[in-house]
């Protein structure tokens, strides 16, 4: 047992070994994102498929299923954000004196920026849990937002949605962490394959297109549900 | 032939002590002279003014050895792809430039003097694992062991590698792993590399990070800036290997000794 374990901490240790947990996390977390997007896009299926889906995640085994999902979720992002500070830790570390003149040749500025990026996702995703998963400072968990679906008493989450991004401050603070998760994925997707070992020559454009398609994809899915309801007046 | 006016800053640091950069006017200087030509020029004429010289390190001057270095406009070797800076001319520059010179400058590079680094580190984790084991005696036929072209050309990619650092002065981490990967991966794809393939993966990662070089962040910037043009494959490939051997070393590869004789 504690040979493992000691096996484990020479791996995590590692800078290799750290990184591997970082793009194995960062993967955890890019499927959450594109589980996340798409559920959402359900509110413009309107009021009852969206509670639906919300009731659904919420009873499924017994309720126990969103606490497995949620405690899962809680160690990849953990696992994530302890790694990746240590890493830029160390990197700055690496070189103590700056250059009078560095010039980056083939980076991108996202690359550049990670750790800015991941940091405020970090806050947007605790003000995101606090608006509309734990519901503090608004009246979100109030009888207003209950509704009858097929004779039972659910959350009203097409109403909360709507109510949350009628208020510009919350919409432009979703825009702006929508945008720098964009940016971070933008590198971190196809990051993530050469970290596992996996990209090739022949791949690596291909991982490069897709992660930029998706970093797209989850700008426009998200900024759409965010801008129709705030600029466009949807279910108001 | 043509002449160059260069305004040059360059970095004088005696080891242990803070560094400063140095304008220094280089007039007329040839157009066919390498880039340490024009630091030879540039030294004589302090040596005759009564100043000190400017200390670079350099060997053969022919682009294999790997002994020159220096940071050249923001750029290890300068502007030239795939060039050492015993190979840089002055011809690409034009007269009037202002050229920044730096040592390579990395936690794991102490700087000796001016623009010379200790490069130690790299020779340290050679011996943590960048060789085989063979035992001497009668040499083995030629192509006693097969190795297939496409292996064959690939081990020869890799051991075009110099060792001069330039992956570690461009990379914004300073990381070595161009380097480390080129060095592990020549062996760990021949036959040759196999027996002590896992123990040298996990030896020299190790003597890597133990050396305070930073970590990889996937920009390629030392791919851009290696004069030997090594391929950020080689980092794939040292992270697939890694990931295999540490978790083997976890799980306990050793084979079991067969019982004897009962
Ligand atoms: C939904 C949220 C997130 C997703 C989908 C995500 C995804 C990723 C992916 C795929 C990578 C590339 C891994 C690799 O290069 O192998 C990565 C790297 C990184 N992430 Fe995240 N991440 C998220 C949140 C965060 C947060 C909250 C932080 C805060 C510290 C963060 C900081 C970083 C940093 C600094 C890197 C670069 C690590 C390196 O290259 O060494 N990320 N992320
Ligand atoms: S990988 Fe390239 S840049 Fe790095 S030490 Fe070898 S030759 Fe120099
Ligand atoms: S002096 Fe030998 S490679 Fe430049």
């Amino acid at each position: 047992m504690s040979a493992v374990f000691d096996s484990f901490s020479r791996f995590y240790a590692s800078s290799i070994g750290k990184k591997i947990l970082v793009a194995l996390t960062g993967l955890m977390l890019i499927g959450f994102v594109f589980g996340h997007l798409v559920g959402n896009l359900l509110i413009f299926a309107g009021q009852d498929a969206i509670n639906e889906y919300g009731h659904l995640l919420q009873t499924a085994l017994h309720g126990g299923g969103v606490w497995i999902a949620r405690v899962g979720l809680l160690a990849a992002v953990l696992i994530h954000v302890v790694a990746t500070v240590s890493l830029t830790k160390q990197n700055n570390a690496a070189r103590p004196d700056k250059y009078g003149q560095h010039k980056a040749q083939v980076s991108s500025k996202s690359s550049h920026t990670m750790i800015l990026s991941g940091l405020t996702i970090l806050a947007f995703v605790v003000y995101h849990l606090l608006h509309y998963t734990v519901r503090i400072g608004n009246s979100f968990n109030s009888d207003a937002y209950k509704i009858d679906l097929h004779g039972e008493k659910v959350h009203n989450v097409y109403k909360m949605v709507i109510d949350g991004f009628s208020w510009a401050p919350a919409s432009l603070f979703y825009l702006i962490a929508m945008a720098l998760l964009s940016s971070h994925l933008s590198h971190g997707f196809s990051s993530l394959f050469q970290t596992l070992g996996i990209s090739t020559d022949k791949s690596e454009p291909v991982f490069k297109k897709a992660g930029y398609a998706f970093a797209g994809l989850i700008f426009a899915g998200n900024a759409a549900i965010v801008l129709s309801i705030w600029l466009f007046g949807y279910g108001r | 032939m043509s002449q160059l006016n260069l305004h040059l800053k360059v970095w004088r640091q005696n080891a242990g002590q803070p560094g400063h950069f140095q304008d220094i006017e280089a007039p007329e200087i040839p157009d066919h002279a390498s880039f340490l030509e024009m630091m030879d020029i540039v030294n004589e004429r302090l040596i005759s003014k009564g100043q000190e010289p400017v200390a670079f390190d350099h060997d053969c001057r022919e682009g294999i050895c790997g002994m020159c270095s220096m940071q050249i406009n923001g750029v290890p070797h300068g502007p030239e792809k795939a060039t050492t800076t015993c190979q840089l001319h002055m011809r690409k520059f034009r007269t009037g430039d202002t050229i920044w010179v730096e040592p390579f400058r990395a936690k794991a590079f102490p700087v000796i003097k001016d623009l010379v680094v200790d490069r130690g580190a790299f020779d340290r984790i050679q011996q943590a694992g960048g060789f085989i084991s063979v035992r001497t005696g009668a040499p083995q036929d030629a192509n006693a062991l097969p190795i297939g072209k496409v292996v064959a050309d690939a081990a020869m990619d890799a051991a075009a590698c110099i060792g001069c650092g330039a992956c570690v002065a461009a990379c914004k981490n300073a990381s070595a792993m161009l380097f480390v990967s080129a060095k592990a991966g020549q062996l760990n794809v021949l036959p040759q590399g196999q027996p002590e393939k896992d123990r040298r993966t996990l030896g020299m990662v190790r003597q890597m990070d133990k050396e305070g070089f930073g970590n990889c962040t996937n920009q390629y910037e030392c791919e851009a800036a290696c004069p030997k043009e090594i391929s950020v494959r080689w980092i794939t490939k040292l992270n697939r290997d890694y990931a295999v051997a540490a978790v083997k070393e976890a799980l306990g590869n050793t084979p079991k000794v067969a019982g004897g004789g009962d």
